[in-house]
């Protein structure tokens, strides 16, 4: 399953550290974190997993159109959003629900696009720079990279000062490593060298089609194959996520270029709720994958350590809060007014919106009127 | 006070001007630094503002759009050359699926001022992918802005127009026309966005198109006087939104409206000037709209350019048919 010596990891599958000549470097990281701060990683694995279950439900309960299950990827997800600052910004693809949760935004507002309510519509700025979802497949990497371009013109980056350097951090997954413009990104990231991590998701599979279909080599080595850093980790690992992370963001920050990081992880579920990976793939890699489960080991991990049977129940019922909280707000949302879809189409007056948003207007109170 | 010069100075002087008024305008694009385009239109800019204001970005259409809606995303105006009109295409997806949609994403949050500037156009004689007339792509594209100025005047306020738009504007520059001077003056009020313009009068029939088509359109006006035809020229200026108040006024005056265009008739904007003046001037019409247009076939071998572009010959057929209603 493409682990190598190479690849870093920290916590065992058996919730065990592992020192290694790979990790070695990256262990002073977690030395540091005290017991609470683990505890609070686990908490975020649990409450997302939770989040991702009652999603599904609500898709086939008829209440969402569709789901994007991110089951399986939490570990790659909750800590490289940990290892990141307030003032970096994340640009997240379309199935990183925890890191949208984590940096402000409601979870609602994430449903809403699957109720067909909304694309988007949060303002980075207010949700501690955690952009909007793209679903045209790597097309965000560009605009992670002139974002990060434009931090380095504008002394954002490399001034020495940790409390305000600050760094991008854009999240794609194996597929999109085939998308031109993720080549193109690395290229202006390498050539402008931007403060930036590329954070590769490799769950394995692109919808049905296998990551050995998109490359013949390791994920990683694209990057170095662009003169950019990069490293492999155990993206199932969350300890090895948020070193790893917080490594290369450090590096970035401080005006070193970009980084790369590709996180070896699995899809659990299906690539969205209209999809049936029982046609494609079999159980025993399943089972391989459940083994190393991100929370199941973290669990075992925390235990080792003595928190409390209450600690785990606790969260366990902040994620059924969680879950009731969102049954019950998806039905209240309202479906906006028609003449919203003219609204902020341009930033400046535009003739033709003005036109057609009286029009339609007219056309529907010529219904009322016939009332 | 005016003075003369070419287009490609007027839009040179242009965004040197933008520049200078406002230091979060970058331009970006293949080999406009120290070459200052293979137009020559950014010339001296790289060496006046300085390298961190003028980027010369690797050679790839698709990075240089997505990379400045990067650099809008931050705070900054970028203003992206697209080297020729047919080299548009890799940067198709980010300009359509992206550019133009992130405002409305953001619910209202996010602006996007993007300029893309597209020489465009044929009859300069050049190879494959070197000549097009793209236009129509992007007229059809909710979220985009599209301008084309005719004369070194108007190139010189529009591009400072478009620069200073909040919403992505794509720039169609037609190359044919960079070398050709004309008076400028800096000291006038500018344009009115998004406005067309009556660039002749006359009373017998209206001739509408944009670009470099307009300086074709006002010959074959002189040509129909001389043979005793009072033809009126509109210059669209601008092609999304369209102005449509003085076309309409004019076809409801003459009656009689031709459109010209160097891009494919089919399925284009000519064809939306024309949809729109037979809905809004039905009454005044006393001859079905007609269309002269690039032909639907690729883009020629360059020595059959003018045999496929409309010519001033084609124009006046299809004022002769005009007049025959």
């Amino acid at each position: 399953m493409s682990y190598t010596a190479a690849t870093v990891q920290l916590l065992s599958p058996e919730g065990t550290l592992v020192h290694s000549d790979a990790s070695e470097q990256y262990l002073p990281y977690i030395d540091k974190l005290s017991d609470d701060a683990l505890q609070e990683f686990h908490r975020h694995m649990v409450v997302m997993r939770r989040f991702d279950i009652e999603a599904a439900n609500l898709q086939r309960q008829g209440q969402l159109a569709l789901w994007v299950p991110s089951h399986g990827q939490e570990a790659a997800q909750v800590g490289s959003a940990l290892a990141a600052k307030p003032q970096d910004h994340l640009f997240p693809s379309y199935r990183e629900h925890v890191i949208a949760l984590m940096r402000g935004v409601d979870p609602i507002t994430i449903l809403s696009m699957f109720r067909g309510l909304s694309h988007g519509g949060w303002d980075p700025q207010e949700h501690d720079n955690f952009h909007l979802y793209t679903l045209v497949i790597g097309s965000q990497t560009l605009h992670a990279t002139g974002y990060a371009m434009g931090m380095n013109l504008e002394g954002r980056a490399g001034t020495g000062n940790p409390d305000t350097d600050a760094a991008v951090m854009v999240y794609f997954g194996d597929g999109s490593t085939s998308q031109g413009d993720v080549s193109e990104a690395m290229v202006f990231a390498a050539s402008y060298q931007t403060p930036q991590v590329f954070f590769l998701q490799n769950n394995h599979w692109a919808i049905s089609v296998p990551v050995s279909r998109q490359s013949r080599t390791p994920l990683y080595l694209r990057g170095e194959g662009f003169g950019i850093p990069s490293v492999q980790i155990d993206g199932n690992d969350v300890l090895a996520s948020f070193a790893v992370s917080k490594a290369n963001l450090e590096a970035a920050r401080a005006g070193e270029g970009p980084r790369f990081i590709e996180a070896l992880t699995y899809r659990m579920g299906a690539h969205t709720t209209s999809d049936d990976p029982s046609k494609y793939r079999d159980n025993s890699e399943l089972e391989f994958w459940a083994q190393r489960d991100p929370i199941t080991r973290f669990d075992t991990y925390l235990r080792g350590r003595g928190a409390s049977q209450a600690f785990f129940d606790e969260i366990a019922a902040e994620g059924d809060d969680l879950a009731a909280d969102i049954r019950k707000r998806i039905t209240e949302l309202p479906v906006p007014a028609s003449s919203t879809m003219f609204d902020n189409v341009y930033s400046d007056p535009h003739p033709l919106m003005d036109e057609q948003r009286t029009a339609l207007a007219d056309f529907e109170a010529s219904f009322e009127e016939g009332n | 006070m005016t003075e003369t010069m070419t287009m490609a100075k007027a839009l040179n002087e242009g965004m040197r001007a933008a520049m200078a008024a406002d230091g979060k305008v970058l331009l970006m694009g293949e080999d406009i630094g120290p070459l200052g385009g293979v137009f020559r239109v950014t010339e001296g800019l790289q060496a006046e503002f300085g390298e961190n204001r003028v980027l010369d970005t690797p050679l790839a259409e698709s990075g240089i759009v997505g990379t400045a809606i990067g650099l809008a995303m931050s705070g900054f105006r970028p203003v992206c050359e697209i080297q020729f009109d047919g080299f548009i295409f890799p940067g198709f997806d980010q300009i359509t699926s992206q550019l133009a949609k992130l405002t409305a994403r953001h619910e209202g949050t996010l602006q996007m001022p993007v300029v893309i500037r597209v020489p465009y156009g044929g009859h300069i004689g050049a190879v494959e992918h070197h000549q097009e007339s793209p236009e129509a792509y992007f007229a059809h594209t909710a979220g985009l802005r599209l301008l084309s100025p005719a004369t070194p005047h108007d190139a010189y306020w529009m591009i400072q127009e478009a620069i200073t738009s909040n919403d992505p504007v794509m720039f169609f520059e037609p190359k044919s026309r960079y070398w050709q001077k004309g008076e400028v003056d800096r000291e006038s009020a500018g344009i009115a966005a998004h406005s067309s313009r009556v660039v002749r009068d006359g009373t017998e029939v209206t001739l509408v198109g944009h670009g470099a088509i307009v300086s074709m359109l006002l010959q074959a006006a002189e040509l129909a006087a001389e043979e005793g035809t009072s033809v009126e020229v509109v210059d669209l200026r601008s092609l999304s939104p369209i102005d449509y108040g003085p076309i309409v006024a004019s076809a409801q005056k003459t009656g009689r409206v031709v459109v010209v265009q160097e891009a494919p008739g089919n399925v284009s904007v000519g064809s939306e000037v024309a949809a729109t003046v037979a809905e809004r001037a039905f009454y005044s019409l006393e001859a079905p709209v007609l269309r002269v247009s690039g032909y639907d076939a690729p883009f020629p071998p360059a020595k059959l350019e003018s045999v496929y572009l409309p010519s001033v010959d084609r124009i006046l057929d299809a004022v002769d048919r005009a007049l025959a209603y």
